[in-house]
């Protein structure tokens, strides 16, 4: 009888009695939200239109960032760090797009997903060779980027929101408004969503899938070095953040695979209830439920619609 | 053109029946108001031009599809919503127009899982292999074998399907459906993409099944020669909607169904 | 000309149905049992048997458990860490609480925990299929991992929430903790998987094995011939979970000694995933493979650098270990998706008909 009352009332009860606070928890949830969608958004990049699921997304996420303050650490100022970093990052994109997708094109997608597999190892193994294990501080300020907080008094409290969060809100937005226009409006555009329908088709009315999958692997990777750059500036840049994109699958999940507005609604879903869940509903079960809380959440909504809340339904043909 | 039940078989009573049966996908009828029926040891053809709905009346029989309004009666059992398993434990088997085999298996394999129906010993025995669960594979070894005798594929029985030709691909899918040994066959398209040589194969193994093993048959075919020569009785389908239902003679003079093959405006 | 099966004919189903029906493979299977039971005791040093073939062993029955589940039944599993951390944990609560029951018999039994865990997890399979089903093995792994730590009962309640190994005895020999023999540990682990690959390979032969591949390779057509997809599915994760989570329990408590909750992380997870793509999906022997070669590559790469003389250190040989893991990964993957297993029986029919080239 109590464990009913702790579970389906006190959270409820502390939400209400303390509204500052939940505002805050919501915030907190909103700004992780909009990470894990950015890592999601790379996700949806690729797969809309090469049809491949890039695991090694969240490697490379690691990757930009710590190329970015591996280079500034070796002396070269920050904004040329930066330009330097996208051209690794296009580098990146060309390499994997002749090593790798090349080799295996028309291949049935699981493929694909596994050979991901192999380039994520062989970026753990090149970055920690290269970078070196321990946490780095990211350079937010050379970068120009805001730091301290806005302190906001409301709802009998105050809530405190981090101007570099905000700042990466606005970024997000800005990319995702960005990128939808591009791939409805632009021809490249419109020759990526064919490519991620059928490669064979592409091909025959004369798509250039190497010069197409260059340019979205690099896409992919300017959204990896932001979403790198922002979660750098919260958290410290190191290879724990390789499982924390994981979490970007129940995003994925919920958003669809090949939705960019998806990828927003799906990220803030997931951060939201993961922060809200750990918060009000953490101390019952124990701390750090948030490594699965956010699968089950996905789980849930599985089990109720299978396509996720975005994904189109599978009509089986026979 | 063959006498009405063939030289051997007598048709007997109605096995399947089919009663004002519509089916839509959302806004899309493909089936409208349709009754037939299927009498024992027949062969019945379904045919009409493309997108008529025959493949739909198929997946419906099968369990695949649940229609909207109208009920199936099989065995004399009005049937509720059925999966397909259940279809097939009914004694409904089922041959597909884009051959459904499994391509990671080989021929035999295929074949003897379409004994799964009739293999009844336990995981424990399966574990151990000895005594009745090898006794049992090779009882059922024995009967794919005759089917693979039956259809002549004996060269390729160890060759994994997905590097067969198509015409050996559809004769070892209907090896597979004649292992359940069914009531009721139902063949989509089975010529479909063959030579005449294979179509004369083809339908020297349809006439077969029906004369040997007295199993009933509903196909759809294309190949009007096809249909006239094998079938005992035809329905004519054409939008969704039943145009014709007869023996081959009274299909092939209904203008209705002229009509609707040479394409008369409606 | 070394491996024709000319000559040799089949006369009975049986036969033609038995595991090793080429009179070469009976000869070969002999030599490896005889070799593997009394060779490599008398011969192989302690670190070949303890640093080698006992985890090979081990991590190839988890590689058969994984193999069974996405290989054959084609459900993809990224949970398979967390399933042999159940069965490690299993094990030991149960030798905690049956110190008197013989030890190889509890790591059966924590088999069966593994099992129940597998059919819980694999519930999801009813509605979601695919890539979506390898999310929620996903969500498995880590509410398990999270489970390893946080519920100390699982540890006894020990201050590092890691599990020691007891010593346990069989036939008045110690068989586990600090004071048995590699020798002896490797010969239970041996035969333990010796039994259950052929009781794997009995169950792929039959019924069920076909039922498997029928789900994996068009599971639409499957129902269609009368198989119940659902039973079967959560069959798979049951025997799968099963072997993977005595994997676990000899892993514990034949070859590490203490484990804790990262021994059963999704990196693990991944390591036997690559063992069974490396291997080849869909093969048994495969797994054996996969298991060798990933586990060899350390050792491998260890003994390059001695020879070459470069100097760097231990940290450096990881990050090279798992540069090359990932690169064998995507080459395997372009050049024989099928694996070692494929490889072996292309080397097998170059010796069916050598010296001629085809």
């Amino acid at each position: 009888m109590h464990l009913l009352y702790q579970i389906f009332i006190d959270p409820f009860v502390q939400m209400g009695t303390a509204p500052d606070l939940l505002a805050q928890t919501l915030w907190e949830g909103l700004v992780g939200g909009v990470l894990y969608a950015l890592i999601a958004l790379g996700f949806v990049l690729i797969f809309k239109a090469s049809g491949v699921f890039n695991f090694a997304q969240g490697i490379m996420v690691v990757f930009a960032a710590l190329t970015l303050v591996g280079l500034y650490d070796a002396g070269v100022p920050a904004f040329l760090a930066l330009a330097l970093t996208i051209v690794v990052m296009f580098g990146l994109a060309f390499l994997v797009e002749r090593a790798v997708l090349r080799p295996l094109v028309n291949q049935p997608e699981i493929i694909l997903f596994m050979a991901t597999f192999g380039l994520t190892y062989i970026l753990i193994g090149f970055g920690e060779l290269v970078f070196g294990g321990d946490p780095k501080l990211m350079i937010t300020e050379q970068l120009l980027l805001p730091s301290g907080s806005y302190t906001i008094p409301m709802l009998g409290g105050f809530v405190q929101m981090q101007k570099i969060d905000i700042a990466a809100a606005i970024i997000a937005s800005l990319m995702v408004a960005s990128l939808g226009v591009f791939f409805q409006k632009t021809r490249i555009g419109r020759a990526l969503r064919a490519v991620a329908d059928s490669h064979r088709a592409a091909l025959s009315v004369g798509i250039s899938l190497e010069y197409i999958w260059v340019i979205v692997w690099f896409a992919a990777g300017i959204v990896a070095l932001a979403t790198g750059i922002m979660w750098g500036a919260r958290s410290n840049v190191s290879f724990a953040l390789e499982i924390i994109a994981l979490k970007a699958l129940p995003v994925l999940i919920l958003g669809g695979f090949t939705s960019i507005p998806g990828a927003i609604v799906g990220g803030v879903i997931i951060g939201v209830g993961e922060k809200l869940g750990e918060f009000y509903w953490g101390p019952l079960l124990g701390s750090g439920i948030e490594s699965w809380l956010a699968y089950v959440i996905a789980l849930i909504f599985l089990l109720f619609r299978p396509q996720g809340l975005f994904g189109e339904r599978i009509i089986e043909r026979v | 053109m063959r006498a009405p039940g063939g030289p051997d078989v007598a048709v007997g009573d109605v096995l399947l029946s089919v009663e004002n049966v519509s089916l839509s996908f959302g806004g899309v009828k493909a089936v409208s108001d349709v009754s037939f029926d299927i009498r024992k040891g027949e062969i019945r053809a379904i045919i009409g031009p493309n997108g008529a709905g025959k493949t739909s009346m198929l997946n419906i029989i099968n369990g695949f599809y649940h229609p909207q309004q109208g009920r199936i009666t099989f065995r004399g059992a009005t049937r509720a919503k059925m999966r397909p398993h259940d279809a097939a434990y009914g004694g409904i088997a089922r041959t597909f127009q884009n051959v459904a085999l499994f391509r990671g298996m080989t021929a035999l394999d295929n074949i003897m899982a379409g004994r799964s129906l009739k293999m009844h010993k336990n995981f424990f025995w399966q574990l151990l292999r000895f005594g009745p669960a090898t006794r049992e594979e090779i009882e059922h070894r024995h009967r794919a074998e005759e089917i693979i005798d039956f259809l002549k594929i004996q060269e390729i029985r160890r060759t994994p399907v997905g590097r067969l030709p198509y015409g050996l691909q559809k004769r070892v899918e209907l090896g597979r459906a004649l292992a359940m040994e069914p009531e009721l066959l139902l063949l989509d398209e089975p010529m479909a993409g063959m030579n005449m040589e294979e179509k004369e194969d083809m339908s020297r193994f349809v006439l077969d099944v029906n004369d040997h093993y007295g199993t009933t048959i509903a196909l759809i075919e294309h190949d009007m020669g096809v249909v006239m020569d094998l079938s005992d009785r035809v329905v004519v389908l054409d939008h969704g909607i039943k145009i014709a239902d007869g023996t081959p003679d009274e299909i092939k003079t209904n203008q209705a169904v002229i009509d609707a093959y040479l394409g008369v405006a409606h | 000309m070394f491996y024709r099966e000319a000559g040799q004919f089949k006369t009975s189903y049986q036969a033609d149905q038995a595991l090793f029906p080429i009179r070469q493979d009976q000869i070969g299977i002999v030599l490896i049992l005889l070799a593997a039971y009394l060779a490599v005791p008398l011969l192989a040093s302690d670190f070949v048997i303890d640093s080698i073939l006992t985890p090979v062993l081990v991590f190839s029955l988890a590689a058969i458990g994984l193999n069974l589940l996405t290989g054959y039944t084609g459900l993809l599993s990224l949970g398979t860490g967390g399933f042999m951390g159940v069965g490690a944990f299993a094990c030991y609560k149960l030798a905690t609480f049956f110190p008197g029951i013989n030890i190889v018999v509890l790591i059966l039994c924590s088999g069966f925990v593994s099992a129940a865990a597998g059919i819980v997890f694999g519930l999801p399979s009813l509605r979601i299929k695919g890539f979506y089903l390898a999310v929620a093995t996903l969500a498995a792994q880590f509410f398990l991992s999270w489970c390893f730590i946080r519920i100390p009962w699982l540890y006894n309640y020990n201050v590092s929430a890691s599990i020691e190994v007891p010593t346990r005895t069989l036939l008045g020999i110690p068989v586990t903790g600090p004071n048995a023999t590699p020798t002896t540990r490797y010969l239970i682990v041996l035969t333990i998987v010796a039994v259950m690959t052929w009781a794997a390979s009995n169950l792929i032969r039959g019924r069920i094995g076909r039922t498997w591949m029928a789900v994996r390779d068009m599971d639409i057509a499957a129902e269609l011939i009368g198989i119940r997809l659902y039973p079967t599915k959560l069959l798979a994760f049951a025997v799968s979970s099963f072997y993977c989570g005595v994997a676990g329990a000899m892993l514990v408590f034949l070859y590490l000694g203490n484990a804790e909750s990262e021994s059963f992380s999704i990196n693990q997870s991944f390591l036997v995933l690559f063992m069974v793509i490396i291997g080849g999906l869909g093969s048994l022997l495969g797994s054996f493979f996969g298991a060798a070669l990933i586990l060899g590559l350390p050792i491998v790469l260890r003994a390059a650098k001695e020879a070459s003389g470069i100097a760097m250190t231990s940290a450096t040989l990881e990050h090279l270990n798992f540069m090359v893991l990932g690169a064998l990964i995507i080459l395997f993957l372009i050049a024989e998706p099928a694996g070692l297993a494929r490889l072996w029986q292309i080397g097998k029919q170059k010796l069916r008909v050598w010296p001629f080239p085809y």
